[in-house]
């Protein structure tokens, strides 16, 4: 009885902090466009109340499982990131390979997002759903590539392990090109600030073009969400974890975890759109090699320091 | 208390058997939708379950690397598959199978052999234990003893992907800047003399 009242709160802080965190998000988000800091907090319970009440819309033919399904599966994804990050010692998903369980949540993004732009059987949701493909292409490798740092450096894919090897030096100060690529890649399964173009206005909002109501609401909420689990993950790989003076872990944790997004969102809302067919050979001949030589050097550090 | 002991000592069975039927009935599923989409993700969501079942097996790296790689290999299948049959979305729903009668003969034929030879064998005894951390275990067996396939194996597939991407590819920056990648960019590229 105990351990079931202790999973069913710990799901509903995992609820609660990815709620948070996009809320965060998106305040920060419309803060960069702009607008004044009290008007940003209100824009998210704004957006919800007008498109709870919005009539649904739907096209001829579309694919309804897979269109619905997998818009209302992105925030899904996003707790279960949140679940996976340690909470001062203990996640609600504890396990030796958290690592490996991040990489392979966002690659679920991948699936998510291409069916949201097929399934209303339009052409610029389908052009949308292209051009997420050929990003993720493009910002997936060097993200993979930055998640090996971490690991490396602990000698664990435990994230629990991972944030406590860190120390005083986190390993965004000494892996600062994994933890960028990694950035990076939390943009790109997103769909927001520099990589939003799959959602972009030149293609009449590409995957989000034929969206209503209630369906709009929760991809828009899933979008922000995935920022802010995004970055709570950075937490144990790259920020120490639950380290630092005065409050317990859990309260580090939250407090690196809603920075991390606020500053991420800003920079994401600050930042032009980039385009697609030009990000795919920038992203693999130069940022590729560059984490690949991150991971070397991490390498060395190790084997060094044995 | 009886049922609820049994249902908790079998739980790890059911489980399996539940990831089993499912990688199979949505394995069937493939070929009886009639949407590439469905198809495609139809096909990902048996792979989901076959992970489960390496999960259930206490194979929890091979588990989530069969989850991560199929659902990023379905995911550019799907674009393979749109393109190469040239379908429009949900319109023109099209059937999956074609010359289906030998294919569904030699689909069983395999099915039999493969389950039988896997309920049949005498399985040897276990001799030993396994290793305390299977996933080290499994890349020091990767990093050593099998260290030659899998550097026979990386070339091989890198010289596959670039060779695909190559022949596919129209606007490579080779196009765009020159044989001696010394030209100001044109995009897009000019026409090839």
């Amino acid at each position: 009885m105990a351990d079931v009242l202790a999973a069913l709160a710990g799901s509903s802080g995992v609820l609660l902090a990815t709620l948070l965190l996009a809320w965060t998000a998106s305040a920060s988000y419309v803060v960069a466009t702009g607008r004044p800091g009290g008007d940003a907090l209100l824009h998210a319970p704004r957006e919800t109340a007008r498109l709870l009440r919005q009539r649904r819309r739907t096209t001829l033919s579309a694919d309804r499982l897979l269109w619905r399904g997998s818009g209302w599966s992105l925030l899904l994804v996003a707790a279960l990131l949140v679940a996976l990050v340690p909470w001062g010692g203990s996640a609600l998903l504890p396990g030796s390979l958290g690592v490996v369980w991040a990489n392979t949540l966002d690659i679920v993004v991948w699936a998510l997002v291409w069916l949201l732009g097929w399934g209303a059987n339009s052409v610029v949701g389908l052009v949308g759903g292209y051009r997420f493909l050929a990003l993720a292409l493009a910002y997936e490798l060097p993200l993979m590539f930055a998640l090996v740092a971490p690991a490396l450096a602990a000698g664990s894919l435990d994230l629990a392990v991972v944030a406590d090897a860190q120390g005083t030096l986190w390993y965004a100060v000494w892996m600062p090109v994994a933890f960028a690529a990694y950035l990076l890649g939390v943009l790109g399964f997103a769909v927001l600030g520099p990589l939003a173009a799959p959602a972009g206005p030149e293609t009449g909002s590409g995957v989000l073009a034929e969206l209503s109501g209630p369906d709009l609401l929760v991809v828009d909420a899933g979008r922000y969400a995935l920022l802010g689990a995004g970055a709570a993950v950075a937490v144990p790989l790259f920020l120490g974890g639950g380290a630092g003076p005065w409050l317990p872990g859990a309260a580090w944790v939250l407090l690196k975890a809603l920075l991390l997004t606020a500053a991420l969102a800003w920079v994401a809302g600050r930042l032009p759109v980039l385009r697609v067919h030009r990000l795919m050979e920038p992203l693999w001949t130069v940022w590729l090699p560059l984490v690949v030589v991150q991971d070397l050097v991490v390498a060395v550090v190790v084997v060094a320091g044995r | 208390m009886s049922e609820a002991g049994w249902l908790v000592d079998h739980l790890v069975d059911i489980a399996f058997w539940a990831c089993a039927l499912t990688a199979v009935a949505t394995g069937v599923l493939v070929f009886v939708v009639d949407s590439m989409a469905r198809a495609t993700y139809a096909l990902a969501t048996s792979f989901v379950a076959t992970g489960g079942a390496l999960l259930l097996m206490q194979q929890s790296y091979l588990g989530v690397v069969v989850v991560l790689m199929m659902v990023m290999e379905m995911a550019v299948m799907a674009v393979y598959m749109v393109m190469f049959m040239g379908m429009n979305p949900a319109l023109m729903p099209m059937s999956m199978v074609h010359s289906h009668r030998a294919a569904i003969g030699v689909a069983v034929a395999v099915f039999v052999a493969l389950g039988s030879g896997a309920v049949l064998v005498p399985w040897p005894e276990r001799r030993g234990a396994p290793s305390p951390d299977v996933t080290e275990a499994l890349g020091n067996a990767i990093m050593e003893s099998h260290m030659l396939v899998m550097m026979v194996v990386g070339p091989v597939m890198v010289a596959t992907i670039v060779v695909g991407v190559l022949l596919s590819s129209s606007r490579t920056r080779y196009d765009r800047m020159g044989d001696d990648l010394d030209r100001r960019p044109t995009d897009p590229p000019e026409e090839r003399r």
